[in-house]
């Protein structure tokens, strides 16, 4: 498809996108939301640019290889075995860091969310890869 | 409600019966999906339906009796999660299949039978 | 006891290795030394099972039956150990058979996934987490059967994938029935509370379920057909891993999960399982040997041999069971060899054809002793591991009074020898026909000979030390026959 109104559209409903996507994968260790649900919503910008484009543009534009986005999103779910492992807590256990920027808030960081992002990356990766072979050859 | 669902379960298992049991393989796909959905659905109703009772504890005084069971949800989720590799895996290699043979016919595919 | 999970992280991290590289060569040098790796993992892990007993491991901190729990008993330890002995051989394999080109630069990643969801179906205690794994191996095992992108592979894959996505449906809807019978998904959580309840009718209809989806897995006998029809199209070194190890996570399956919970309506069960044993064994054997395709002839032998280990579970004393074990671990390792040795007479003659071949013995006499190995030991001649695991079995049909099935498997021997006499009669006694021209092939180099050696040596011990690892068997089916070590091992004594 080549139509202008999309092609503009979508360079302007990226923030959008990539900014509903990072909120899913944020609030996803208590209530709706995580990894996959965020990965698949960063996969559907993507999806949304080859309607908008050729899905050979995107591919040329697109820096990093699906396959990078797998092992890099399966690398982080690895690391974050580790921390549980390193302090001798069953495998997998959560392990939490907190800080506190104010009096108020306070940010709570840990493993589920790098086990998060893994999955994240991961699964907008396996979609990207799935994508472009489905749309490339005749 | 239940029974709404039981109902839907059984459609959605005739139907994708029907359709594996056609000879395209595209339908041939298509009915997974649907024995899919039909499975997923199944698993999900396996603990009940408990209307407007979430499983989160919020405070210290949580009556579990009352409320949904989270285990189902879970395993659906995981199972959606796995149903769309595998239907995205089925469709690449049904592509794939058709624009190497240009066959689409279950019946023309017999050259590894026997 | 964190090491039981390094059969399933070892491979994870092999895979994100192998994400990042690209050329073959290296991908082949790290798939043989990731192999030996995960080999030394699955002994070390066995050794401790062995001095023990039952190790646990609950994922994340939560106790079972509410987290997934790992569990490791005897048959889990064995069949890991056997699993990684096979992968470390066919990994050396694959570095002479897996071409250098860019269809196949992704093999060693999607043959880690396969015994990373093989290792996982093994080490799990958690029958929905055994259902992942399942997943796991059919999505790897899809890639790995169609790479190559030959007509006849994507014909073959697709056969393959039909069949299996409708078992693991199966499986799924079995599961969310026991959950809804049961409320829990733990093996052992199970096992207690299946085994104190009466409501056998309302159990059967999920064990049917299972029945079906792990049937169509095992390839027994209404539902084998997938399995002629899609193994001998891969890639020789991916069938001969399939051929080894995929079927028997199905076998593993029946065993694990026909002992430990589904043991009510026992009479109905084992009459069910003994009666399509026998159709199997037969209607496999037969189908061999009417083929000329060796790794047709060797496909259809599979479904043949299934028939034995499913006999082993139906007749259900601990003898039987154990016989059943031994069985399943004689027939990894000999059927693999014959599917190796097949590979090299493919690189030789350039056919898998029995009738443009012949000469063998002459020109490739280690090659001829390679093939008699296993191919002896898969009929049972005395001094090799086939004839005690197929004693083992008959010894236990006899005792307990099933003669019929005792005669169809000492008669599906004899189909078995004259399928194997055919391959060899045929490939390594005749003269070469004159009219065949073979397409000129570069001398094969000894280290192609290495896995083969290695499996036979392993085939040929097992037949010398038959006595001791009977004894590891038997103590594999005493677990599993009297299943509260391994229930009170997951759930400590106190849980209801």
């Amino acid at each position: 498809m080549n139509s202008v109104i999309l092609q503009i559209a979508s360079k302007y409903l990226r923030i959008l996108f990539l900014m509903f996507a990072i909120i899913a994968l944020l609030r996803g260790h208590n209530q709706p939301g995580g990894g996959f649900i965020g990965g698949l919503l960063a996969a559907l910008y993507i999806v949304f640019n080859t309607l908008a484009f050729t899905s050979k543009q995107i591919k040329d534009r697109l820096k990093v290889s699906p396959e990078a986005y797998m092992g890099v999103g399966l690398l982080c779910v690895l690391l974050s075995f580790l921390p549980s492992v390193l302090s001798g807590a069953p495998l997998m256990q959560g392990v939490w860091v907190s800080y506190s920027i104010s009096d108020f808030e306070v940010i709570k960081l840990g493993t589920p969310l790098l086990f998060d992002l893994g999955v994240f990356i991961a699964v907008m990766g396996v979609t990207l890869m799935f994508l472009f072979t489905l749309s490339t050859h005749k | 409600m239940e029974i709404l669902l039981v109902a839907l379960i059984g459609l959605l298992y005739a139907g994708g019966v029907y359709l594996i049991l056609r000879r395209s393989l595209l339908k041939f796909i298509i009915g997974i999906i649907f024995l899919s959905n039909a499975t997923n659905l199944l698993v999900f109703i396996s603990a009940g339906i408990v209307h407007g009772k979430p499983a989160f504890v919020t405070g210290g005084d949580a009556d579990p009796s009352s409320m949904a069971d989270p285990l189902p949800q879970a395993l659906v989720l995981t199972a959606i999660v796995i149903g769309f590799g595998i239907v995205i895996f089925t469709l690449a290699l049904k592509s794939k299949f058709y624009s190497v043979t240009d066959k689409d016919d279950s019946d023309e595919i017999k050259e590894t039978d026997i | 006891m964190t090491e039981i999970v390094l059969p399933i992280l070892l491979p994870f991290a092999l895979i994100i290795l192998l994400v990042f590289i690209r050329k073959v060569n290296y991908a082949k040098w790290i798939g043989i030394i990731g192999s030996a790796l995960i080999a030394i993992v699955a002994i070390y892990i066995f050794i401790n099972t062995l001095n023990n007993g039952v190790l646990v491991l609950y994922v994340g901190g939560w106790k079972a039956p509410y987290g997934i729990t790992l569990v490791v008993d005897m048959l889990s330890g064995i069949m890991l150990v056997v699993t990684s002995f096979l992968v470390l051989s066919i990994s050396i394999y694959a570095y002479h058979f897996i071409k250098n080109n860019k269809q196949f630069s992704r093999f060693f990643l999607f043959f880690f996934a396969l015994i990373m969801g093989v290792n996982g179906t093994f080490v799990t205690g958690d029958i929905f987490n055994f259902y992942v794994w399942l997943e796991v191996i059919m999505l790897s095992s899809f890639v790995l059967i169609t790479m190559g992108s030959e007509k006849k592979q994507l014909e073959g894959g697709i056969k393959y994938m039909a069949l299996n996505l409708i078992a693991s449906l199966f499986f799924l809807a079995g599961i969310g029935l026991l959950y809804g019978k049961t409320g829990t998904l733990n093996m052992a959580h199970l096992a207690k509370i299946l085994t104190n309840d009466q409501q056998s009718l309302f159990m059967n209809t999920s064990a049917m379920l299972f029945f079906i989806a792990l049937g169509i897995k095992a390839a027994i006998f209404p539902l084998f057909f997938w399995l002629p029809a899609s193994y001998h199209t891969a890639n020789i070194t991916v069938t001969s891993l399939f051929a080894g190890i995929l079927t028997k996570v199905g076998v593993y399956a029946f065993i694990r999960l026909f002992t430990l919970f589904f043991v009510q309506d026992a009479y109905f069960w084992h009459n069910l399982l003994l009666i399509s044993a026998g159709f199997t064994m037969v209607i496999g054997g037969m189908a061999a040997s009417i083929q000329y395709d060796v790794r047709r002839i060797l496909s259809y032998h599979i479904i043949s041999q299934i028939g034995y280990m499913i006999m082993g579970l139906g007749i259900y004393t601990p003898l039987a069971i154990a016989g059943a074990i031994f069985f399943t671990v004689h027939n990894m390792i000999a059927k693999t060899n014959t599917f190796l040795v097949s590979g090299i007479m493919n690189k030789l003659k350039g056919t898998f054809d029995l009738k443009s071949m012949g000469s063998l013995l002459k020109e490739q006499p280690l090659l001829a002793v390679l093939f008699i190995i296993p191919a002896f030991a898969l009929a049972g001649i005395p001094p090799l591991s086939g004839f005690f695991a197929k004693f083992i079995l008959i010894k236990s049909g006899i005792e307990d009074g099933h003669y019929v099935i005792i005669a169809i498997a000492v008669l599906t021997s004899l189909l078995t020898l004259y399928s194997m006499i055919k391959i060899w009669s045929e490939a390594f006694l005749k003269k070469q026909p004159d009219d065949i021209t073979i397409p000129n092939s570069k001398p094969i180099r000894f280290t192609v000979f290495i896995p083969s050696i290695m499996l036979a040596l392993g085939s040929v011990l097992l037949g010398v030390f038959a006595a001791s690892f009977f004894d590891l068997t038997m103590e594999a089916a005493r677990q599993l026959m009297e299943p509260s070590e391994y229930i009170n091992a997951v759930l400590g004594a106190d849980v209801k």
